[in-house]
């Protein structure tokens, strides 16, 4: 069993990073591939022979039963190969009381006349080609008998119950210490039902040789998903051969699959051909997951020297009937700030929407949106600079559990970003700074987000031309998991980058679990390095025991890697040469990593401060951000490019979420209203001025052996707080209904009599 | 997408001979909202009429000091145009605060004009229409109509016109020329060319089928100054929350009505001696909400008298 002791005190090639190639800004390994689009992803590669297409067809209606089925016209339409609805779709493996994100269940489509979320799909039509199907798909007549349904979160709030196996959690006596605070904040937040709005859509390419299948499909997990297809298809794992070797996107909305996978696996079986199925945009909005909705109360009690003495944070979101997602909103205010009475918890509404699941940063990204910006407002209450307030209730040891922090530097971050940003020239009063029609304000919030490490495999082949090939069942979602495993791999084998492979987004590949919770870098990379650390050994045994090597009877723990070159002492030869000599078939080692047995002993967590500045214009209500800097501390950096973009990119999915994103719900139809890129919108290149991200100098050697964190979610997690309140330090407006959009700017302006 | 015939008209009067022929047939130009809206199945043209290559892509000088502009000449192209920025940079400013460059490369100036709604339930199929589907209702009366229209809206339909580049040719007073499926030229003021929504929301100008509009017309900029204001959700890429144009005396508003609103109450309030505060309060005492857009009304009343002000200093300074 690992453990964290261990890690701490062992040294390895990535920590002595002796070759450089840890942490420096490596272009992406499949860079020229996607920037030429010639990278395959999942719904154009090529199978063995001519494909059929299906479409699918989407439940007008949010909830209510398919009371008649009509698809004469649609299987009489040329070129139509396959009308399936419930009634017709082949069996499959029966539908899980509720799903889990860790346990492999099937997830059958079309399994029952029941419609449970507007869009959900209830038919496909497969053709020779994609226009035939889609006029196919247009003729498919379905009947529906609507019942009466619930969709509106708002209106149901107090329907909120406790989530399953959930409690509240509280520590000392929140409501005294809250009564007896001198200075208090008592607000409710509310953040909408967001979308992913991945680029690339879910797809899929299936085709059958035998009883084997072969699906390229858009997912971020692949175990998981061969395992949940096997499930639903009722066949063995062995025969279902998963590949995902480029993902457009996932964010959390593929940490699953959807009906494009079952059925194109179904209907290439059914039709011995190869199927295509990918969702539509508007499909996507509402077939696959969501962001829920939160309404969030957040209480705060402090002295009159700003120490927090009660600290509330209550979450009520939504998830659609059948399932128990819970947007964990609360979570992350249980690790932030000290204070000795302490509240918090969460409620959940179930809907007849579509289903609630994970999205970047799930918990933190809503739920730093109310805290942070409530401690804005105490700060306010208290007259004192908001950074001070923080770095005065910054706990020594985890507020909630007493554990030591692994590493926690945000105090560090505040005081860089203030720094570097110019944060003393912000006026505490609101209102005081004009640039033409624009009122500018300075605002910021602190971010924390989990750091997590699950098991994982891999394996590292030295062949006879010295060229590592890394493989692993990972997944790159665009985050940049190719390449950080090439740069682990070079530096831990010695070998120049050029000479590294990757194979990765694959079932029959050692099992990782995929890109999510930001956890993906960590827990694949510190298999690969295991896997290195192996091979290393692999072929120092190799080297001592061959007569023919230089290094023949040499001190195997004193063997070098550089330059593709082995080496002990002054004797040395190419690596190349020793595995074409000997191993010309290449050679093989295995690597993994589980969880320390002992890491639960430390509170570990990613942190971070946002520092942004906003104009207002309020005669329009407007707002548009001029700068933002973030400074974070994650631990070691990998690829300080791939990192960085990952924290911008986070930073701007912020601006959104403070600004622009949100998927209204038809109060009527139960559908989200805007169901296109036109209509939900995210920020655009304009909408971003001055964007830096800055990562400190970090090691956390008790996270992982390499002392790695990941990055993925931090940088959304209190970007769209700090943007909240460089709105109120502009002009003097709170508005703590997301997105803060012109119409809520006005209406609070007019509330003011402004 | 449904199966449809394609031919490419070379020149004006070939191209209405084949709309008249043509039962179900459609003009394409820059294809930017039309394909659109026929991947959606909205519009399901049997027959498409590719105009954008016709001889109509110039922009000309007009004997009276006006300019005349060929329909095909592209969104990108007009707002470029040295003398329409120099006299009307109303027009410029208005254009290029729609979409994004790649539509503006591609969209005409009389696509532009006949673009659809953006409504939200007019996009989705399975949803209540009365303009995509008449009979069928609305759905944007009781639901989610915060970008829905506050003049000259009906019980059937409180659609806005999303045209930016139409807001501008209102204020600056220009006119349509066409040719008529009959080979009949014709021509209309900007502010006859669209309707209002009323009992047939599917009918959304004064155009008949198959005519095809050969040019916009506009007469000498007016004295004054000229601005282009547009409110949305984010900096770029989205369609207005509400927009004013404003060129001398004239006024214009945009995302607001079912067409281009050109504020005629405001201009006889200026002309009366009012204040812009005033010209706009008058015009918005026939303004009336649907719940959500009701913001539209504070909007523009906060928006107009500055755009108003800012013009006229543009005036003073040129
Ligand atoms: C994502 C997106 C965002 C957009 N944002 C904005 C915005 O912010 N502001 C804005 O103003 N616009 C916006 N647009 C709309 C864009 O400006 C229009 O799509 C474009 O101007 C239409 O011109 P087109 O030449 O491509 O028309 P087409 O799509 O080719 O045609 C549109 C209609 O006009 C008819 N037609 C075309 N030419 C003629 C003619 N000469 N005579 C008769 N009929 C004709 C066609 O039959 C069709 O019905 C946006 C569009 C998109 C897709
Ligand atoms: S407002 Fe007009 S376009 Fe929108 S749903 Fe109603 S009828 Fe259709």
């Amino acid at each position: 069993m690992s453990s964290v002791i261990d890690w701490e005190a062992a040294s390895n090639p990535v920590k002595e990073n002796r070759a450089g190639n840890i942490g420096k800004a490596v272009d992406r390994y499949e860079g020229p591939l996607k920037v030429t689009g010639t990278a395959p992803y999942a719904y154009e590669v090529a199978p063995p022979s001519p494909p059929a297409y299906g479409v699918l067809v989407s439940a007008p209606i949010a909830r209510g039963r398919i009371a008649a089925i009509d698809i004469a016209a649609a299987q009489a339409s040329p070129g139509v190969l396959l009308v399936w609805t419930h009634a017709n779709a082949p069996a499959q493996g029966p539908r899980p009381a509720r799903y889990d994100f860790f346990t492999p269940a099937p997830r059958p489509s079309l399994d029952s006349d029941q419609v449970h979320y507007f869009g959900q799909q209830v038919a496909v039509v497969v053709a020779d080609t994609l226009e035939n199907a889609t006029a196919g798909a247009a003729l498919v007549n379905l009947t529906f008998e609507e019942d009466a349904s619930s969709v509106i979160f708002h209106d149901h709030y107090a329907e909120g119950v406790q989530p399953p196996g959930e409690s509240d959690v509280e520590i000392g006596d929140f409501e005294a210490g809250f009564a007896a605070a001198p200075v208090k904040i008592d607000d409710v937040w509310r953040s909408p039902l967001q979308n992913h709005c991945q680029m690339e859509p879910c797809a899929t390419t299936a085709w059958w040789e035998g009883d084997k299948l072969t699906v390229h499909t858009s997912i971020q997990m692949v175990r998981y998903a061969q395992n949940s297809l096997a499930e639903t298809l009722m066949i063995s794992n062995k025969n279902v051969h998963l590949l995902t070797r480029y993902v457009g996107g996932g964010f959390g909305g593929k940490g699953s699959f959807y009906d494009d996978l079952v059925l194109a696996s179904l209907a290439a079986r059914e039709l011995r051909r190869p199927v295509k199925i990918a969702y539509s945009r508007q499909q996507m909005m509402h077939g696959t997951v969501h962001r829920p909705a939160t309404e969030m109360r957040v209480r705060l009690g402090a002295t009159a020297d700003g120490k927090l003495t009660a600290m509330s944070m209550m979450t009520t979101t939504h998830c659609d009937r059948r399932g128990n997602f819970t947007e964990h909103a609360s979570n992350f205010a249980r690790n932030l700030y000290a204070a000795p009475n302490r509240l918090t918890g969460h409620r959940l509404v179930r809907l007849d929407l579509p289903v609630a699941s994970a999205m970047r940063a799930p918990g933190e990204a809503s739920g730093t949106l109310s805290l942070e910006v409530a401690m804005d407002e105490l700060a306010e209450k208290l007259g004192m600079d908001p950074v001070e307030l923080r770095i005065r209730n910054e706990p020594p040891t985890d507020p909630e559990t007493g554990k030591p922090f692994s590493i926690r530097q945000l105090v560090r971050c505040m005081r860089e970003g203030a720094q570097t940003f110019g944060w003393d020239k912000r006026q505490p009063t609101p209102g005081q700074v004009r640039d033409g029609r624009w009122l500018v304000g300075l605002g910021m919030a602190a971010a924390i987000r989990g750091n997590f490490l699950l098991p994982a495999k891999a394996s590292f082949t030295v062949d006879a031309d010295g060229v590592i090939t890394v493989k692993q069942g990972m997944t790159d979602i665009g985050t940049g998991t190719y390449t950080v495993l090439a740069q682990i791999a070079a530096e831990t084998l010695g070998v120049p980058l050029g000479d590294v492979r990757v194979e990765i987004g694959d079932s029959e590949l050692p099992p990782a679990p995929g890109s999510g919770g930001q956890f993906g870098a960590a827990t694949a990379g510190s298999a690969a390095l295991d896997a290195g650390m192996n091979l290393r050994k692999a072929i120092a045994e190799i080297a001592i025991s061959d007569p023919a090597s230089p290094l023949f009877g040499g001190p195997s723990e004193q063997i070098t890697f550089q330059d593709g070159v082995i080496a002990i002492a002054n004797r040395s030869e190419r690596l190349a040469d020793l595995i074409r000599r000997n191993r010309p078939d290449g050679l093989t080692a295995d690597g993994e990593v589980r969880p320390a047995a002992d890491a639960s002993q430390w509170s570990s967590h990613t942190y971070g401060a946002h520092y942004v500045e906003v104009g207002v214009d309020t005669v329009t209500g407007e707002v548009r951000t001029r700068r933002m800097l973030g400074v974070f501390a994650a631990g070691r950096i990998l690829n300080w490019k791939t990192a960085r973009s990952q924290l911008t990119g986070g930073m701007i999915w912020g601006v959104g979420s403070a600004l622009t994103e949100g998927n209204s719900v038809d109060p009527h139809h139960g559908s989200l209203i805007n169901q296109d890129l036109a209509g939900y919108l995210v920020p655009v290149q304009a909408d971003i001025g001055e964007l830096d991200a800055v990562m400190l100098d970090e090691v956390d050697d008790k996270a992982n052996p390499m002392g790695i964190k990941g990055v993925g979610e931090l940088g959304i997690s209190g970007a769209g707080a700090a943007v909240a309140n460089a709105i109120y330090n502009a002009c003097g407006v709170r508005v703590r209904d997301y997105p803060i959009t012109p119409d809520k700017l006005i209406a609070a302006l007019e509330a003011q009599g402004r | 997408m449904r199966p449809f015939t394609y031919e490419r008209a070379t020149d004006a009067a070939g191209a209405v001979t084949s709309a008249a022929a043509t039962p179900g047939s459609k003009f394409i130009a820059g294809g930017t909202n039309l394909l659109d809206l026929m991947k959606l199945e909205i519009e399901q043209p049997a027959h498409l009429i590719d105009v954008a290559r016709l001889p109509l892509a110039a922009i000309e000088d007009a004997q009276d000091g006006g300019l005349r502009i060929g329909a095909m000449v592209t969104n990108s192209h007009l707002a470029a145009d040295a003398r329409v920025r120099a006299r009307y940079p109303v027009l410029t400013q208005a254009i290029v605060a729609g979409g994004s460059g790649q539509l503006r490369n591609k969209a005409t100036t009389g696509g532009n004009l006949l673009q659809r709604t953006r409504c939200a339930y007019f996009y989705d199929t399975a949803k209540p229409c009365n303009k995509r589907q008449p009979g069928s209702g609305c759905g944007a009366l009781e639901g989610l109509n915060r970008n829905s229209a506050i003049f000259g809206g009906s019980h059937a339909c409180i659609a806005t016109h999303p045209s930016d580049m139409a807001v501008a040719l209102s204020a600056l007073g220009a006119s349509v020329e066409t040719l008529s499926p009959h080979g009949e030229a014709r021509a209309f003021d900007l502010d006859d060319l669209h309707r209002l929504p009323g009992e047939t929301p599917q009918i959304e100008t004064h155009l008949i089928a198959g005519e095809l509009i050969t040019a916009v017309v506009l007469p000498p900029p007016p004295s004054g100054g000229q601005v282009y204001r547009k409110v949305r959700d984010r900096a770029s890429y989205a369609a207005g929350l509400a927009s004013i144009a404003v060129a001398g005396d004239q006024v214009a508003l945009g995302a607001v009505a079912h067409k281009p609103w050109r504020a005629r109450l405001a201009e006889a309030a200026l002309a009366a001696g009012g204040s812009p505060t005033e010209a706009i309060a008058a015009e918005l005492a026939g303004a009336s909400e649907n719940g959500r857009n009701g913001f539209k009304i504070s909007l523009v009343a906060r928006l107009g008298p500055v755009a108003i002000a800012e013009a006229r200093n543009n005036g003073s300074a040129a």
